[in-house]
């Protein structure tokens, strides 16, 4: 009876040094996993928050000229990129205005027709243009829009290659969305002789709208720091345009820009920063979204 | 034909004439086969039966929610209040013959008195604010929800508890003050209390209208139904008031279903 309770205090020890050890590998590889995005918010704070001013936001950058000499007498370099933040937005907004509804009803198309050679064919498509390197997507825009259409580098042109880049998220979302909603509500709404084009606007869709939504803006998230294609489209521009046939700048553009520029690359982490912030901004609505409606 | 004729029960004036009804969801595999049976008015009556005998089809073809399922085949004739329904516009049916699921299945982004209307909110009817309202009440009233809901009326409806979630359901069928609701099972996803306080309503709602349930429980079909349908493989095998059926069923296959031989 002594042996086997020796026996087993034995095993006991041995187990509790077990639990323990990998207790803290977990919590030692989970702090290696966030430390990246530590890292990163941290450095772009540490480099960026002197250029983060009212200025950075609403003033066009400054020449190479003006930033040297502020450069040279140790100041704060002027300007902002207020050309970068309307490019992006109209961009991000035409490309929605592309996407959105495109993929809204290809992924209702899916859901309600699951089977189809047609829909299995369309899925199978859409997720190969989810692995579409994006600078294709920028050449094939360029060679649909930037010389046939608009006749040189254009917003449009950037705006399709995003909206292509979008496409495939929306499509996925809604219809997993859709899927996740129980076959009852929407026989439910049948059994009350609504038709069928009313129960899928007027009751699936309001069902599944915060999926949809976070669908849409992790979708628009993802856009927001596309750099490859628009280099091929929208190609930039230092001045503010809201003319969608011309040459239009973007945030992530511009960071490229000021990466080429020996004396504003000090404007590289202020114009990283605000990115970040949008994107993880756009994350954390999505995020609340989805948890409300839990 | 002699042995259908021995189970049709004579029903003076029914609400339902259901004649060579036949369902099948591929070519020669029938799920309902070549039924025919009259439902009386204001009664309850149920449909029995083991697990896939036909009895949610022919529920479902009722209001033709079946048709929701692709190659389906149905053939023989429905007569709902004295019209014909295989051309009726589904809304008009289904104004006719509201239905009941399994489970609760309030519309999760409406409120309570949304979900009462919805069947008018969803095909577009406009209503008056006072004809809505009367309208939300009545139902309510009938299913002996008003008292516990009215006052919070513009909650969501999935708030309420399992049961009052069905008999909201239930509401949602009488707004259109229908002819027959359809319920399928509507128990089965319910506790005992909650269950009796469905089983008491029914027995209520029968003054008004006419109810035709599946059921898998034959305790419940013995305590609130008038008559009873047995089915087995798609066939209507007896149909007969409740009472006689449960004492001296007249064929083998029933007495051997109902006494827990099979199903």
């Amino acid at each position: 009876m002594e042996v086997a309770t020796q026996i087993k205090n034995t095993n006991l020890r041995r187990r509790s040094i077990k639990d323990k050890s990998v207790k803290i590998l977990v919590v030692v590889l989970s702090l290696i996993t966030i430390s990246p995005i530590v890292l990163i918010i941290y450095e772009l704070i540490a480099k960026g928050y002197r250029q983060l001013s009212l200025d950075f936001i609403i003033k066009t950058p400054p020449d190479t000229f003006e930033a040297m000499t502020a450069l040279n007498n140790g100041e704060i370099i002027p300007g902002g990129i207020v050309n970068g933040i309307t490019g992006t937005l109209i961009m991000v907004i035409m490309a929605s205005i592309i996407a959105i509804p495109v993929g809204v009803v290809t992924g209702i198309y899916l859901y309600e027709n699951p089977g189809k050679t047609l829909a299995n064919i369309t899925r199978n498509i859409s997720d190969i243009l989810q692995g579409i390197p994006s600078i294709v997507l920028g050449l094939i825009a360029y060679i649909w829009i930037v010389k046939p259409i608009t006749n040189g580098y254009s917003a449009l042109a950037g705006s399709v290659s995003l909206a292509i880049m979008m496409l495939p998220m929306i499509i996925r979302s809604t219809e997993e969305t859709l899927k996740m909603i129980p076959q009852s509500i929407k026989e439910a709404a049948l059994a009350l002789g609504v038709p069928y084009y009313k129960v899928i606007l007027k009751v699936l869709i309001p069902t599944g709208f915060s999926g949809l939504l976070t669908g849409i803006l992790l979708g628009i998230s993802r856009i927001l720091g596309e750099t490859a294609p628009l280099m091929l489209t929208a190609l930039g521009s230092s001045m503010i345009n809201l003319d969608i046939t011309k040459p239009t700048s973007a945030v992530p553009l511009m960071i490229w820009e000021f990466y080429n520029d020996p004396n504003m690359v000090d404007l590289i982490w202020s114009s990283s920063l605000l990115l970040m912030i949008m994107v993880l901004g756009l994350n954390l609505v999505s995020k609340r979204i989805a948890a409300r409606t839990k | 034909m002699t042995k259908m004729s021995e189970n049709t029960v004579n029903i003076k004036d029914p609400v339902l004439s259901i004649r060579n009804l036949s369902v099948s969801y591929e070519k020669g595999r029938y799920a309902v086969k070549d039924v025919s049976v009259d439902i009386k008015r204001n009664a309850v009556t149920a449909i029995m039966g083991p697990s896939g005998c036909g009895k949610s089809t022919l529920l479902r073809a009722i209001n033709r929610m079946h048709e929701l399922y692709e190659n389906i085949e149905t053939e023989g004739k429905l007569i709902l209040n004295g019209k014909d329904i295989t051309d009726m516009p589904t809304i008009q049916l289904r104004r006719m013959a509201g239905m009941v699921f399994q489970r609760p299945n309030p519309f999760p982004t409406m409120s309570i008195y949304d979900n009462v209307i919805a069947g008018y909110k969803l095909n577009g009817m406009r209503l008056k604010r006072k004809e809505r309202d009367d309208i939300v009440e009545r139902s309510l009233r009938d299913v002996t929800l008003w008292e516990e809901v009215k006052d919070s009326l513009h909650k969501k409806g999935t708030f309420l508890s399992g049961g009052q979630q069905q008999r909201l359901c239930i509401a949602r069928a009488l707004a259109f003050d229908p002819e027959v609701i359809l319920l399928d099972e509507p128990t089965s996803a319910l506790d005992p209390v909650a269950t009796a306080k469905v089983e008491d309503l029914l027995v209520k709602l029968k003054e008004q209208y006419s109810i035709i349930m599946v059921t898998h429980n034959m305790a419940q079909a013995a305590r609130i139904s008038d008559y009873s349908m047995f089915m087995y493989l798609g066939e209507l095998v007896e149909y007969d008031k409740t009472k006689n059926m449960f004492t001296k069923p007249r064929d083998r296959r029933t007495e051997e279903y109902l006494t827990g031989k099979f199903g």
